[in-house]
């Protein structure tokens, strides 16, 4: 390492140098805040979201979603950018749980919050509770959004806290050869009432 | 986003505008991406004491042959061969696309028990649409120390015969040796397309 601005890990405004090897920090894109909206849209070529070949891996940070109403958050993807959101998907689902009461602890597969084939909106979790210290928060990964050779494969892990606080583990693939170019989420019924989604992409070059 | 100098990811070199989220920068070390017909994709160069974490990303690994797993082994420091002991668990969540099977379930001809075979990653497919893949990630820790036990996690995700699979695997690499170097491939025949990234995490 060398020259007047070392590596400067934790930075966090200014200049930096450069890492050797290039790119493959984690770029923020897009932070969307929610304000009692019906949905949260991140659309490629949309007000800065960059949602394409640029990057061969895309994080959707949730950050204390917090809803309406005692709903599932949802997410679904678009291959006409945004026109219209229902890619066919199929999905496993699996928790670890128990209640505030320390009752119905266990991890367990559970069919209600899967989807095989289907154009539905994507459980991340159960429903969350609508208390005023109540939310979800957790990570969505999307691998290789762009491709038009494969299925587009997604993984999530979710903190939930509702009837459960649960921790939530879903994965899946929108089964399709055409590029994602947006996703959308939003609650099963009623408004997202507060809480950020991040959006970050991944180099590897 | 203001100022002379952007974001820049992709910069080896120069002056760029620091992360606004600051530190737990994901420095991306080395690519390999597979040219069609691999027998395996090696990391040789680059693990050492630099990072306390090394996270390895899968993108689009494409198999040869139905029903094989993305595998691993490591290579220690002033040893020669990929066959470092190993003891893991391995479990996955299923879904059919028609719906008729799903479940949470531990795979034991998955794990290994003080063995020095490749570690299973996942199980990959490759149908007639030839549009199959698996992705996922295997973080290492620590792998320079000379006093621990070398500790990895690894979630994967792949479609094989009309099956959503999450797979996950833990455990760790039994030496106190420093681990150096990785070596993926499939458990039968080559890996036919995708990369693999290795990034160290400050």
């Amino acid at each position: 390492m060398s020259g007047i601005i070392s590596q400067n890990v934790g930075r966090t405004s200014g200049l930096v140098k450069a890492v050797a090897a290039g790119g493959g920090v984690w770029t923020l894109i897009k932070t969307l805040t929610a304000s009692a909206d019906s949905d949260l849209s991140f659309v490629d070529g949309t007000d800065d979201v960059v949602l394409d070949s640029t990057y061969p891996i895309y994080v959707f940070k949730f950050i204390n979603i917090h809803p309406e109403s005692v709903y599932v958050f949802t997410f679904q993807g678009s291959t006409d950018t945004g026109s219209s959101y229902g890619v066919e998907a199929t999905t496993t689902f699996f928790k670890s749980q128990q209640t505030e009461a320390g009752a119905s602890a266990g991890v367990s597969y559970d069919t209600s919050m899967d989807q095989e084939q289907s154009t539905a909106f994507i459980y991340s979790g159960r429903p969350l509770a609508a208390d005023n210290d109540a939310s979800i928060s957790g990570t969505l990964t999307i691998f290789n959004p762009s491709s038009t050779t494969f299925v587009k494969h997604y993984m999530y892990s979710n903190q939930i806290m509702g009837t459960y606080c649960q921790n939530a583990f879903g994965a899946g693939y929108f089964n399709t050869t055409s590029a994602i170019d947006a996703f959308q989420f939003k609650m099963q019924t009623d408004n997202i009432d507060a809480g950020k989604i991040k959006l970050y992409g991944i180099g590897d070059s | 986003m203001s100022g002379i100098i952007a974001q820049n990811s992709g910069r080896h070199g120069g002056l760029i505008k620091a992360s606004s989220g600051g530190g737990g920068v994901w420095n991306l070390i080395q690519t390999l991406t597979s040219d069609g017909s691999d027998a395996s994709l090696s990391f040789t160069s680059g693990i050492d004491s630099t990072y306390d974490e090394y996270v390895f990303v899968f993108n689009n690994i494409h198999p040869e042959t139905n029903d094989t797993q993305l595998t691993f082994q490591v290579n220690a420091d002033g040893e020669s061969g990929f066959n470092e002991t190993i003891t893991s668990n391995f479990f996955d969540a299923y879904h059919n696309e028609s719906d008729a099977n799903e479940a949470l379930r531990y795979i034991a001809s998955f794990d290994q028990a003080e063995g020095t075979g490749y570690q299973n990653l996942g199980v990959l497919g490759d149908d007639a649409g030839n549009d199959l893949c698996g992705d996922g990630y295997l973080h290492l820790f620590s792998p320079s120390s000379t006093t621990f036990v070398k500790h990895f996690i690894s979630r994967f995700q792949s479609g094989e015969n009309l099956y959503a699979k999450d797979q996950h695997c833990g455990g760790y690499i039994n030496t106190t040796a420093a681990i150096t170097e990785i070596d993926f491939k499939m458990s039968a025949d080559e890996i036919q397309g995708g990369s693999i990234s290795m990034y160290g995490i400050t």
